[in-house]
């Protein structure tokens, strides 16, 4: 376990000494300072505006973090060399692929809390009420939704050679699985035979990540959802990340690393 | 004695393409080696560029699978990473993270060895003391000149106090001052008892610190033995045998003519 923590801890120093993050929090930042100072007859509609582009920002902004950063972990290695020396210690390549995912989780939820900080100090200045339990809800079920992002990254990062080509796949498919989704069965059902039958059970496979996004819990100030079904969401969550990293793990034991 | 580096009928081969996609077939990269390494010895193992040390190195280090043949380390197949638990590796070329300072990347990969933090701290110090790099141990490696970051790899090498090092031409482009300071290292590691596994286009320089030599030509080992052994055989010094056994025949000297 110390293996895939020092793993872990050199990908955080990596990502707060790359200038990446800091320019897209003070991106996020700047626009919702924007926004925010535009009070239109301090309508409480315009502050739910505010908190809904902001949080897309958040989204936006953690979702492009967590691809990136994951997207060059091995491959970036692989470039630079650094694989040579490293693999050369008595560490597994599932060890490597373990502490890889966990900086990247780690580093975007740093990233994540950061961001929601943000947010709640922006929310407080003009709501002055702070439905906690929403709060923790939507930030941890976002951040597990990074969790199956990242791992599924990392799985391509070993399909494919160029990191960049492996960053444009991935947000292609996250956001068209946060987008879709939800309706593929319905298309599925709508379409004729064969090809109905081949979007069914890709409806069935595909993680779904729209579930993890309760960003309205907090946008219109609802109540918590149940924890079980919270919980129920984290296995979800946890269950799809242990197989994308599984599959990174058994690609990888393949691939000679020269 | 019962050697800790051992390579039984190895054989690598590799599916061979040109740049521009084309299967040119299978390409045999080692052929039948067979190599021991015994405890306190240091071994330089040669050959000319494409001979297939370095493939040879990839296999002992885990980074290749070979085709045939088995090779060990300390007993172990190589494929498990605990055969990797007693050794430190220096690649050809630098390769670390550069956004590191010497002193995180020593704690970095001395964690993946698994040493405990006041051992580790311990371990940190002496080996900056021996590369002589105390002094910039809280630099950024990315600022560190090409002899610096060479003896951060030596260091790196160096951190789990590994019972065989394996150098992959360790004093490939540094100047004259850098290639001495590496030879004392080495040197220095052989008097405390280390086994030195490393490849080398320097004849000089392996002819002063090997006890050992094996030259590897076309994927085969060609010749092995005591350094001195072997200029008593070949009479003539191992720059001239390495010359001999890879089949160097110098050109005539061409007739020049003044108009």
């Amino acid at each position: 376990m110390n293996k895939i923590f020092a793993l872990a801890s050199v990908v955080l120093r990596e990502l707060y000494r790359r200038k990446d993050f800091y320019v897209l929090f003070v991106i996020v930042a700047l626009i919702t300072l924007l926004l925010g100072s535009v009070n239109v007859f301090n309508d409480t509609q315009v502050v739910r505006y505010l908190k809904e582009v902001c949080l897309l920002l958040i989204w936006i902004a953690a979702l492009v973090i967590a691809v990136t950063t994951a997207a060059r972990q091995i491959p970036g290695e692989r470039e630079s060399r650094t694989i040579f020396p490293l693999l050369a210690k008595p560490v597994s390549r599932a060890e490597l692929v373990l502490g890889k995912f966990l900086g990247c989780w780690l580093a975007c939820g740093v990233a994540l809390v950061a961001f929601y900080l943000f947010f709640t100090l922006i929310t407080l200045a003009r709501e002055h009420s702070l439905p906690l339990a929403s709060y923790f809800q939507a930030f941890w079920l976002h951040w597990m939704m990074l969790a199956v992002v990242i791992a599924f990254t990392l799985l391509g990062s070993l399909v494919f050679t160029a990191p960049s080509v492996n960053s444009t796949v991935t947000l292609i498919l996250v956001t068209g699985v946060l987008l879709l989704g939800r309706h593929l069965n319905k298309v599925a059902a709508q379409l004729p035979e064969p090809l109905g039958l081949i979007l069914s059970p890709i409806y069935f496979a595909i993680p779904h990540l729209e579930l993890f996004d309760v960003r309205d819990l907090i946008v219109h100030n609802w109540k918590p959802i149940a924890w079980t079904a919270w919980s129920l969401a984290t296995l979800y969550a946890a269950s799809y990340s242990a197989l994308f990293l599984g599959s990174a793990c058994l690609v990888f034991r393949r691939k000679p690393v020269n | 004695m019962e050697p800790i580096l051992k390579i039984t009928d190895l054989r690598v081969e590799y599916r061979s393409r040109e740049d521009a996609g084309a299967d040119l077939g299978v390409k045999v990269a080692v052929n039948g080696l067979n190599l021991e390494v015994r405890r306190g010895e240091v071994f330089g193992f040669l050959g000319p560029n494409g001979a297939g040390k370095t493939t040879t190195m990839n296999v002992l280090l885990g980074f290749v699978n070979a085709t045939g043949g088995s090779a060990e380390l300390f007993g172990v197949n190589v494929r498990e990473p605990i055969a990797r638990q007693r050794i430190g590796y220096l690649p050809e070329l630098t390769y670390y993270y550069k956004f590191l300072t010497a002193e995180e990347l020593l704690r970095f990969y001395g964690k993946i060895f698994g040493l405990a933090s006041a051992e580790l701290e311990k371990r940190i110090d002496h080996v900056l003391r021996l590369v002589e790099l105390e002094h910039a141990r809280k630099r950024l490696i990315r600022t560190y000149s090409k002899g610096m970051q060479q003896r951060v790899g030596l260091a790196q090498a160096l951190i789990n106090d590994p019972d065989l090092l394996i150098l992959d031409e360790p004093t490939s482009g540094l100047d004259p001052l850098g290639r001495m300071k590496v030879r004392e290292i080495i040197q220095r590691l052989r008097d405390a008892g280390k086994t030195v596994f490393f490849s080398s286009h320097e004849l000089g320089e392996v002819e002063t610190v090997c006890d050992r030599v094996g030259i590897l030509h076309e994927g085969r080992l060609q010749v092995e033995g005591r350094v001195s052994e072997l200029t008593t055989r070949y009479h003539t010094n191992l720059e001239q045998i390495f010359l001999q056994i890879i089949g160097y025949r110098p050109n005539p000297p061409a007739t020049v003519t003044c108009a």
